[in-house]
């Protein structure tokens, strides 16, 4: 179980980081940049295994478990704010949770 | 092996693309599990196999399942029409693309990641005694982070009329 | 003794401070009362003083001591301090009786006496002063009264451009007076008057000589910086009287009088005085001849007369341009003074040409003005203004640094001087009645007009003789008094004789010339084009203010940047996602360049 490059696996992961980033930067339905967040995660842990295994060592896959339980936490909490936000504002469309520019201009 | 590799992260990448694309929540949760799925297969083509379960039973099975209570409490409709037009893709579709060129450029220029040496299967054993020896304080900070979420979660999930202080 | 000499300082300012805090709520008749009462104890004290003054003395007390500078709050008499400070006592108190009857009826009545105490302690700061810097807050405290009385009647606007007019052109002078000041200090390392008077004179003695000439000049109305004085008649009488002929104009005289050794310095120095005397005297006599106001006419006789003054300060006759100042105090004060009767009588008319025939109305103003004229023609013999030109066109005639044609100049003038005076007081005093008398001067107008009357005729008692020793002197004098009698001959037959100013009316040279004489030969109009008029447009121009637009435009880029950055402040989150991957895309080119 062989030939294959771990330059090819990086940049599968790179591949997949960029799509994740370009769902949250896109998309406005909260649901949906969560699951980016997710993809992201995901490809970080891809370049951990990786790495892993082009040293053959075990440190990669003890960072996947680190990243997962990051991503649990963090699905978690986010979750949770979902809900919370649709409560408050009946929407789970990003733009309309822009609060933080300033009054009166839009 | 390798054949595996390219097949099963040509899976992950459309499904991630067909996830980002769709407009229904669910379709788009359900081709994100095909790709997790998928990228679970690449784990295990490179050598992983403790953490191509993991990926299934985790992230697929767990963390997924979810966003599909989430959206079952949502009780969300399609977006309909609120996407807007594919000009707002062009923008962030270049500042990606760029991204993705320049990492590729960089990998490319390292030479010793081309040719992997020979692969061997590291397996939950060495997993395991690798994250509780010199891992240890990094697996008690991940606890204790779990437990943050888990506080966080209980908190951001308590409504009015059940215990929640702001409404 | 020397106490007194605080006194004498003292007293206008503290009456000044009483009329400013409690004026406004004290009846007339004690305003006017402290008024007249503080420069009265000042001229009382100056009066002892006088008559106990053996030699020069000082008193001070300290004020300023920085570094090498030390300067003191003194006072120092002697002989040229003395004089001043009598006349404007005297004069200043007379004034004062006059105007606590004639401004009776007047809004304001302790305001102006406010402002007349602060002017005559101001002077008087100024003549006794033993600094250069003490005498200069005095030069300036003058200024400020001279600006503030101008504009008494400051609902008028011409009055307030008057006043304005006077504040900013004497302005130009006091600056040349502080360079040479600066200039001075540094030099003697002191302000002292004992040391820069017994000193020997600086490096630069003709610049700074000229510097202080220009003070002078601001000061004293002398060309070029003239055109202040007649316009600074739209002030009451006794503030032209007090201010704008007596004392005030003469500070010029008195600051060149009193750095003398700084002029007998520089040759080229003193031949400026005495140029910038003759041609301001033959000006003012010529623009008096046609003046309509008679204030004005008064104001360029005494731009005249001053011209004189600096005319034997610059040939070295101190003495003589001294004793010109005194009988000038008295007789100009009593000019203005009656000339006040007569426009109150005149409901506050100016023009002469619809005056006359005031000799029976008003006998008082009459005769008063008569001899007043008669002093200031410097008719022979019986009046003090003879004695003191005399002195001057002596020691023009005398001195080494008096040229022919200054004295040519000199005799003209009195010719001039003779003429405009005689034609005053015929078109004011002869003729048919024009207009009703509508008010009659009371005992205190009147007692100070006899005063004056006195003192302008026995001004010259207690100065030195007339020299009549040699031939030429004799010849001067026999001269200048057929040039009087000349002048006074020439105004009668042309205001007798209809067919002779008609014909000079209608001949276009005469009219022309009369138009010219009567703007003061156009150096406002001159001014107006080439100095007010480009100053104008360069502050209209400048209305932005050029250097604060450097720092509108900074303020500005700041608000464009502002403004800038704000629209990246959308509040949504995935534009800010996007910056993020830009971010990360800037530092992966920089990991890529490495």
């Amino acid at each position: 179980m062989n030939n294959v490059p771990v330059i090819h696996a990086l940049i599968f992961a790179g591949a997949l980081f960029a799509i994740g980033a370009l769902g949250v930067i896109v998309r406005r339905n909260l649901v949906f940049v969560l699951m980016s967040i997710e993809l992201m995660l995901i490809a970080a842990s891809v370049a951990f295994i990786a790495a892993a295994a082009k040293w053959n060592q075990a440190d990669g896959q003890v960072f996947y478990i680190f990243i997962v339980v990051t991503a649990a936490a963090e699905v978690a909490v986010g979750l949770s704010l979902l809900l919370r936000i649709h409560h408050t504002f009946k929407s789970v469309d990003s733009d309309d949770v822009s609060l933080l520019r300033e009054e009166g201009e839009r | 092996m390798s054949v595996l590799f390219y097949i099963s992260a040509a899976v992950a990448i459309a499904g991630s693309l067909m996830m980002v694309t769709r407009r229904n929540a669910m379709h788009g949760l359900v081709n994100l599990i095909v790709a997790f799925l998928a990228i679970a297969c690449v784990f295990w083509t490179l050598g992983a196999p403790f953490v191509a379960a993991l990926q299934i039973v985790v992230y697929a099975g767990a963390i997924l399942v979810l966003f599909v209570f989430a959206m079952m409490i949502l009780n969300l409709k399609p977006e309909a029409g609120r996407q807007g037009s594919i000009v707002e893709w062009i923008i962030p579709g270049i500042l990606v693309a760029t991204l993705l060129a320049q990492v590729i450029f960089v990998l490319t220029g390292i030479c010793d990641l081309q040719v992997p040496g020979k692969q061997i299967v590291v397996g939950p054993e060495a997993v395991g005694e690798s994250l509780f020896t010199v891992y240890a304080l990094g697996a008690e900070i991940a606890s204790v982070l779990l437990m943050a979420g888990l506080a966080a979660a209980f908190h951001y999930g308590a409504f009015s009329g059940q215990g929640g202080e702001d409404e | 003794m020397s106490e007194l000499l605080w006194i004498v300082a003292l007293a206008p300012f503290i009456g000044a401070f009483t009329l400013a805090i409690f004026g406004a709520s004290m009846p007339k008749k004690i305003a006017g009362a402290v008024g007249c009462t503080s420069v009265g104890i000042s001229w009382v004290c100056a009066v002892i003083l006088g008559l106990n003054y053996t030699q020069p003395q000082e008193v001070s007390i300290g004020w300023i001591n920085v570094s090498w500078l030390q300067v003191d709050i003194g006072l120092r008499l002697d002989t040229l301090s003395l004089a001043w400070m009598e006349v404007v006592t005297l004069v200043g108190l007379l004034i004062h009786l006059y105007a606590s009857q004639s401004m009776y009826d007047e809004d304001g009545y302790s305001r102006f006496f406010c402002y007349m105490n602060l002017f005559v302690g101001s002077m008087l700061t100024l003549a006794l002063a033993s600094n250069l810097l003490l005498l200069y807050l005095g030069w300036e405290g003058v200024g400020l009264c001279s600006y503030l009385l101008i504009g008494f009647w400051y609902k008028g606007v011409v009055n307030c451009d008057s006043a304005r007019k006077a504040f900013i052109v004497t302005r130009i002078g006091d600056t040349a007076l502080a360079i040479a000041l600066f200039i001075l200090a540094w030099h003697y390392r002191t302000l002292g008057m004992q040391a820069i008077i017994n000193g020997a004179p600086p490096v630069a003695a003709t610049l700074v000589a000229l510097l202080i000439l220009g003070g002078a000049v601001g000061k004293s109305a002398q060309i070029p910086l003239h055109t202040w004085l007649p316009d600074a008649m739209a002030g009451p009488s006794p503030v032209s009287a007090l201010i704008h002929a007596a004392t005030m104009v003469t500070a010029g005289v008195y600051l060149i009088a009193r750095l003398g050794n700084l002029f007998l310095a520089s040759p080229a120095a003193m031949l400026a005085v005495a140029v910038v005397g003759t041609v301001t005297l033959l000006y003012a006599g010529l623009s008096a001849l046609t003046q309509r106001d008679i204030k004005r006419v008064l104001a360029y006789s005494t731009i005249s007369q001053i011209g004189y003054m600096f005319l034997a300060l610059g040939v070295g006759a101190w003495n003589a341009a001294v004793f010109h100042f005194v009988t000038h105090a008295f007789f100009k004060a009593l000019l203005f003074l009656s000339a006040g009767v007569v426009v109150d009588a005149q409901n506050h008319e100016h023009d002469i040409f619809k005056m006359g025939g005031l000799r029976r109305a008003l006998p008082v103003a009459f005769w008063t003005f008569m001899i007043g004229a008669a002093s200031l023609c410097a008719l022979p013999f019986i009046t003090a203004g003879f004695y003191s030109k005399e002195a001057i066109l002596g020691a023009v005639h005398t001195s080494q640094a008096g040229a022919g044609w200054m004295l040519a100049c000199g005799l003209i003038g009195s010719l001039l001087t003779a003429a405009y005076t005689s034609r005053t007081v015929l078109v004011v005093f002869f003729g048919e009645q024009k207009m009703e008398v509508s008010k009659r001067p009371g005992g205190l107008v009147v007692f100070a007009l006899v005063v004056l009357s006195v003192l302008s005729i026995i001004g010259f008692v207690g100065w030195p003789k007339l020299h009549l020793g040699e031939s030429s002197e004799q010849m001067l004098v026999v001269v200048s008094t057929v040039l009087v009698l000349c002048g006074i001959g020439s105004a009668y037959v042309y205001f007798s004789r209809r067919q002779l100013s008609e014909a000079f009316a209608a001949w276009p040279f005469g009219n022309a010339l009369h138009r010219l004489s009567l703007s003061g030969f156009g150096f406002d109009w001159l001014y107006q084009r080439t100095i007010v008029n480009p100053l104008k447009a360069i502050a209209h121009a400048n209305r932005r203010d050029i250097i604060d637009a450097f720092y509108t435009g900074l303020a500005g880029a700041a608000r464009a940047g502002e403004s800038l950055c704000k629209l990246m402040q959308t509040g949504r989150v995935r534009n800010y996602a996007a910056g993020l991957v830009f971010g990360a895309i800037i530092i992966a080119y920089i990991v890529a360049v490495r």
